[in-house]
């Protein structure tokens, strides 16, 4: 197991690799956000957490289509689906990949996006909290979208298609999560209800993922 | 015959007019497709064999 | 006899021959005098005036568009534990119907709030959870679009659809959370009282009626020309192999 992890990661990390990728996707709509809704302070403040919870999910969309495609094209996704670890295993572990690639990097970075959004000062807790318990579910969602098309050529828009409404519920709770931060008023329902959505989604959805992944190989 | 829909005709004449033309819309393809398919099989089937559907 | 036999496409194909016409007519007919009895024969509601009379639109659009997602769910089911070829092609002709009725339910819906609410579009809960809804219909549709292998097709959108309907209902609780909401209490319980009267409620109860057959019937329909593009596809694959 160890060794598959070390393995994606290392291949995440290569050039070529789309590492920094999502990062600089992730400041770039920090940037962009400013730029068309205008400057001024207060609208940016109100806007923050839904701006940095959007880009997050946007940033995370980008990588997952290499999440299996890359071993599916050159047959290794056929060894690791006949090996002796469980396919459920082998998708757990490529999802944990690519998050530790792509959500942990933007939970780390999110502060210096609070920063460019004009965050209130006390919501930068609840920003990093959230996306530390909101990121792992949207790496195992998307592991999901990424078996259901991993036979599709050129299937990026498809799977934004099939994965996007499915980050509803962890976009709305991680956003009132930083917003409650904000305004300093109690954070714990939200958070509770984002880390059940991580949860259930970490339990379920490798075992409907490596069900999409055996009936592509088929 | 036609009620008295006062400042409201506008929505309520719409909302039908809409919802009505997406049902039409939506059977007439239906029943187009299913027309379409049925020639593409007879043809076919005329071709290799015996029809059992 | 169990309802498994009618999983035979052969069989299900002649009865649903025989049946078809009849619900066909039944359906029509409810849904015309429904929506006429509607329209015409209806009075104002005293608050919302003649913006009412859309509830006989609306709220049958509504009432499918979720049902039609649950009877995709309960296919999808069906196929991947007793293989039926019928159950799989049922889901996917299902899903366009529904996706009309989501459709029609945002746009009454979005038509009856705007002299009530004042704008075009609220995000609303009940609203804004149909547009998420529209969504999934769309993942589920372009799915079975870009996989080619019929079988393989079949396996992922009824995947899709299970972990779906998982996510949809999620997005409909969080999306409550999110907005407390316009919308008023549920309508249609039984108690008459607090909500709407006789003289709306029966003519919403035959529109209602109707669309449930209008959705079997289309379904039924479009079942039997999915089995029928099966059988062609088949056939012309074999001419190629020669």
């Amino acid at each position: 197991m160890t060794a598959l992890l070390v393995r994606d990661l290392r291949l995440a990390f290569r050039a070529g690799g789309g590492f920094g990728l999502g990062l600089a996707f992730f400041l770039m709509v920090a940037v962009l956000v400013p730029l068309g809704v205008g400057p001024e302070g207060t609208t940016l403040a109100r806007i923050a957490p839904g701006i940095v919870w959007v880009g997050a999910l946007l940033a995370c969309l980008l990588s997952l289509d290499r999440i299996f495609a890359l071993d599916y094209e050159d047959g290794s996704l056929d060894l690791l689906a006949t090996a002796p670890m469980p396919l459920e295993g082998v998708v757990a572990i490529k999802a944990l990949a690519h998050w530790l690639v792509t959500g942990l990097p933007l939970t780390l970075v999110a502060p210096l996006l609070g920063v460019l959004l004009n965050l209130p000062a006390g919501a930068y807790g609840g920003l990093v909290l959230s996306l530390l318990i909101g990121t792992p579910a949207l790496s195992i969602i998307g592991a999901f979208g990424a078996a259901l098309v991993v036979g599709v050529k050129r299937g990026g828009l498809l799977l934004s298609l099939l994965v996007l409404p499915m980050y509803v519920p962890t976009l709305i709770f991680g956003a009132e999560v930083v917003r409650r931060a904000a305004l300093g008023i109690g954070l714990g329902t939200p958070l509770a209800l984002l880390g059940a959505i991580t949860l259930g989604a970490v339990a379920i959805l490798p075992f409907a993922a490596s069900a999409a992944l055996r009936a592509n190989l088929r | 015959m036609m009620p008295d829909l006062g400042k409201y005709a506008g929505p309520v004449l719409w909302s039908y007019a809409l919802g009505l033309m997406i049902l039409a819309a939506l059977v007439a393809f239906s029943l187009w497709q299913s027309a379409r398919i049925r020639r593409a099989l007879a043809e076919v089937e005329a071709r290799v064999g015996k029809s059992d559907v | 006899m169990s309802i498994w036999e009618y999983a035979n496409p052969k069989r299900f194909m002649q009865t649903t021959a025989r049946i078809l016409p009849w619900l066909a007519v039944v359906a029509g007919i409810l849904v015309i005098v429904g929506l006429i009895w509607g329209f015409l024969f209806t009075p104002d509601d005293f608050k919302q005036g003649a913006t009412v009379k859309i509830i006989y639109l609306h709220v049958p659009s509504a009432m499918m568009a979720i049902n039609a997602w649950g009877m995709m769910l309960v296919a999808s089911l069906i196929w991947l534990v007793r293989r039926h070829h019928v159950s799989a092609l049922a889901a996917k002709a299902a899903a366009p119907v529904g996706l009309a009725f989501t459709v029609i339910a945002l746009v009454t819906g979005a038509l009856w709030g705007q002299p009530m609410w004042g704008t075009w579009w609220a995000w609303d809960p009940r609203l804004t959870s149909f547009l998420i809804l529209t969504l999934f219909y769309f993942g589920y549709i372009a799915l079975w679009s870009a996989i080619e292998d019929p079988d393989t097709a079949a396996d992922l959108t009824a995947v899709l659809c299970m972990v779906g309907s998982v996510f949809a209902i999620l997005s409909r609780y969080a999306v409550n959370f999110w907005n407390q909401g316009l919308h008023q209490g549920a309508t249609l319980s039984l108690d008459k009282q607090e909500n709407i009267a006789d003289v709306f409620w029966v003519p919403l109860v035959v529109c209602i009626t109707g669309f449930v057959l209008l959705f079997v019937t289309l379904v039924l329909l479009r079942t039997r020309t999915e089995i029928r593009a099966r059988r062609l596809s088949a056939l012309l694959s074999r001419e190629r192999r020669g």
